[in-house]
């Protein structure tokens, strides 16, 4: 009988690495998902990443990637100072909520608004994890953290940020989804969604913005089963998943 | 090219381009407005790309993700802009980039006016931001001089693998003088792949990680013990200084930049007058010039610091590279103005006769 691998680790992902994820962080999922667009494509040796601050900030270690870490917040900067200089390259940032729509507000938003074709991909854990589970402009109102003990309120801290709808005012993307990484039939579509983004530099096409909603049981105080469940009944009202942008 | 009278910030960002820079970020400031503006048009006729950021903590990120490739960056501000700027700098020290900033530098703190002053010598020669290094701060003294530092400044930065800062104030970026530019000859960037991204191919699938955080301390002392050698390196090979008329002196005249024109006036009369004066001018305000002190003839019998900065900056410096030895009187002007040549002729005889 002969054997046919209908699924294996992507060649991108260093296998000889563990990652330094909690256990049951869609950080991982995430991941893949940027390995797999990349094989797929064909484009390894094209692509130059940028690492954030935040849990991702060592991802350079899990992929055989050129990678460089950017300082908090700047990625799309960097990003677009290497696509100035090496237009024929493949150009992405990943970046976490506090990194992308905090401290670089007015990097991504000028780097959207300038166009140059990139991809961006922003994981939205509701939470600054790397520092302990912080109030994130994009926590939920009402949601705990470590500097909302009592809830995040509208009054104080104003009210949570949603980045695909703000960017997709500008006329600099040509594509703009926001996607979650809990179970198969969203990763499926986030999968589409990474890869469509990939796709459309690697062909010219134009600048991508992704948004992933992804977990961090950790800094939520919850398993991974019951964070998964919490993202898809309060994130998802309040981050509607589906296409906000597409020059198609 | 052949001799053209040139306004500084044009001759700065010509020479610039004959070095091989196509890429340059910037956001304006007075009074540096012309670099980008200049930029703007000429890059696009070299083949380059001229980006505007949105402000200077952008201009610095572009300029970092620029250098990661290999090839020649610039950008250039003026003070409350390298303020900002400052955060970058530091990793970009840190991720051992070559680049090239420019601070025709004005008045300050805040945000001061937009006349020329020296007030960033210690912002630029302790680095400017946070952490264990330095960057290599050159000071021209005239438009000649300011366009060969420039394309310098990139041949440094691409042999220590360092920003370099060319630190010219508002007048050196405003006046006019003749100058003569010359194309110099740029490393091929591909001859960066062992350590610039986007070279797998040709480095035959090699991948280069640039790294910015070394949470091991295994790691991060080994290498921050590495940068201070290299610094050290620098120290002792890249210092320039230059000596004017200090045979015999008993008063040595020490600036850079402006001031040292000002003063190199004064020293030619009280010359003619036969007053025994000369000048020590530094032309690496870091690495600082030691070697520009401790050389001075023995009839030396004190110094006099002249500076736009009512804080005297540089006066620290020199009473290290003097090891205390000599008194260092100061003089100068600031919050716009510079110091007259009269001025500093009377502060060096009154000098003199004690
Ligand atoms: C200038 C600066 N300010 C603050 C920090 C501290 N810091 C490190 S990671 C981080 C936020 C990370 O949160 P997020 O971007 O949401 O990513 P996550 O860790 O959740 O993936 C902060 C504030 C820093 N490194 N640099
Ligand atoms: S802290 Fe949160 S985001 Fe970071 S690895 Fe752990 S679960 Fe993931």
């Amino acid at each position: 009988m002969s054997e046919t691998q209908v699924f294996g680790i992507p060649k991108i992902w260093k296998t000889d690495v563990h990652t330094h994820y909690c256990p049951g962080c869609t950080h991982g999922v995430a991941h893949r998902l940027v390995c797999e667009a990349i094989e797929e494509l064909g484009i390894q040796n094209r692509v130059m990443g940028i690492a954030p601050v935040g849990c991702a900030v060592l991802m350079h270690e899990y992929m055989d990637l050129d990678f460089i870490e950017a300082p908090h917040g700047r990625a799309p900067a960097l990003a677009s100072g290497m696509k100035a200089v090496r237009p024929e390259k493949v150009v992405f940032t990943y970046q976490g909520d506090g990194d992308l729509a905090s401290i670089g507000m007015g990097e991504i938003v000028h780097t959207m608004n300038r166009g140059l074709p990139l991809t961006i991909i922003f994981i939205n854990n509701a939470i600054y994890g790397m520092t302990g589970g912080q109030m994130a402009p994009t926590t939920l109102l009402g949601q705990k953290s470590t500097t909302s003990p009592a809830g995040r309120s509208a009054k104080v801290s104003g009210y949570p940020i949603r980045m695909c709808e703000l960017l997709a005012t500008l006329e600099g993307p040509a594509y703009i989804e926001r996607a979650a990484l809990t179970q198969s039939k969203y990763i499926v579509k986030a999968k589409q969604a990474v890869l469509k983004a990939f796709k459309n530099q690697a062909e010219g096409k134009g600048l991508s913005f992704v948004e992933l909603l992804s977990t961090c049981p950790t800094n939520w105080g919850m398993r991974p089963v019951d964070a998964c469940k919490w993202l898809e009944e309060n994130m998802v009202p309040y981050y509607p998943l589906g296409v906000y942008k597409d020059f198609e | 090219m052949a001799r053209a009278l040139m306004k500084g910030t044009e001759a700065i960002a010509e020479a610039a381009i004959q070095a091989g820079c196509k890429y340059f970020f910037g956001y304006p400031i007075t009074p540096q407005n012309e670099i980008p503006e200049y930029m703007s048009a000429r890059l696009p006729e070299v083949g380059g790309t001229y980006l505007q950021a949105e402000s200077e903590v952008a201009s610095v990120n572009l300029l970092m993700g620029g250098a990661a490739t290999g090839y020649r960056v610039m950008t250039t501000s003026s003070s409350p802009g390298i303020s900002l700027m400052s955060e970058g700098i530091s990793y970009i020290a840190m991720a051992e980039l070559p680049c090239v900033v420019i601070n025709v530098s004005r008045s300050g703190p805040g945000l001061g006016n937009i006349l020329p002053a020296q007030g960033d010598y210690n912002q630029a020669t302790r680095g400017g931001g946070h952490g264990d290094y330095r960057i290599i701060v050159l000071a021209p003294g005239n438009l000649q001089e300011a366009v060969e530092l420039t394309q310098d400044a990139f041949a440094l930065s691409q042999k220590y693998r360092t920003p370099v800062m060319l630190l010219a104030d508002g007048f050196m970026g405003q006046m006019m003088e003749a100058v003569e530019i010359e194309p110099r000859e740029t490393e091929n960037p591909s001859s960066n792949a062992e350590w610039a991204m986007g070279w797998r191919d040709e480095r035959g699938g090699k991948r280069v990680v640039i790294r910015s955080m070394l949470l091991d301390p295994d790691k991060m002392e080994p290498f921050s013990a590495h940068l201070q050698e290299k610094y050290a390196k620098i120290r002792e090979s890249e210092a320039r200084f230059e000596h004017f008329m200090v045979e015999g002196a008993e008063l040595a005249v020490t600036a850079y930049g402006t001031t040292s024109r000002v003063c190199r006036s004064a020293v030619s009369n009280l010359r003619a007058e036969g007053l025994k004066v000369g000048m020590v001018r530094p032309i690496t305000v870091w690495p600082f010039p030691v070697k520009g002190y401790s050389s001075l003839p023995k009839s030396v019998r004190g110094i006099l610091d002249v500076e736009m900065s009512p804080a005297f900056q540089m006066a620290d410096d020199v009473r290290l590279a003097t090891l205390c030895g000599l008194p260092v009187a100061t003089e100068g002007r600031w919050g716009g103005y510079s110091p007259s040549v009269r001025q500093i002729e009377d502060k060096c005889k009154e000098l003199l006769r004690k």
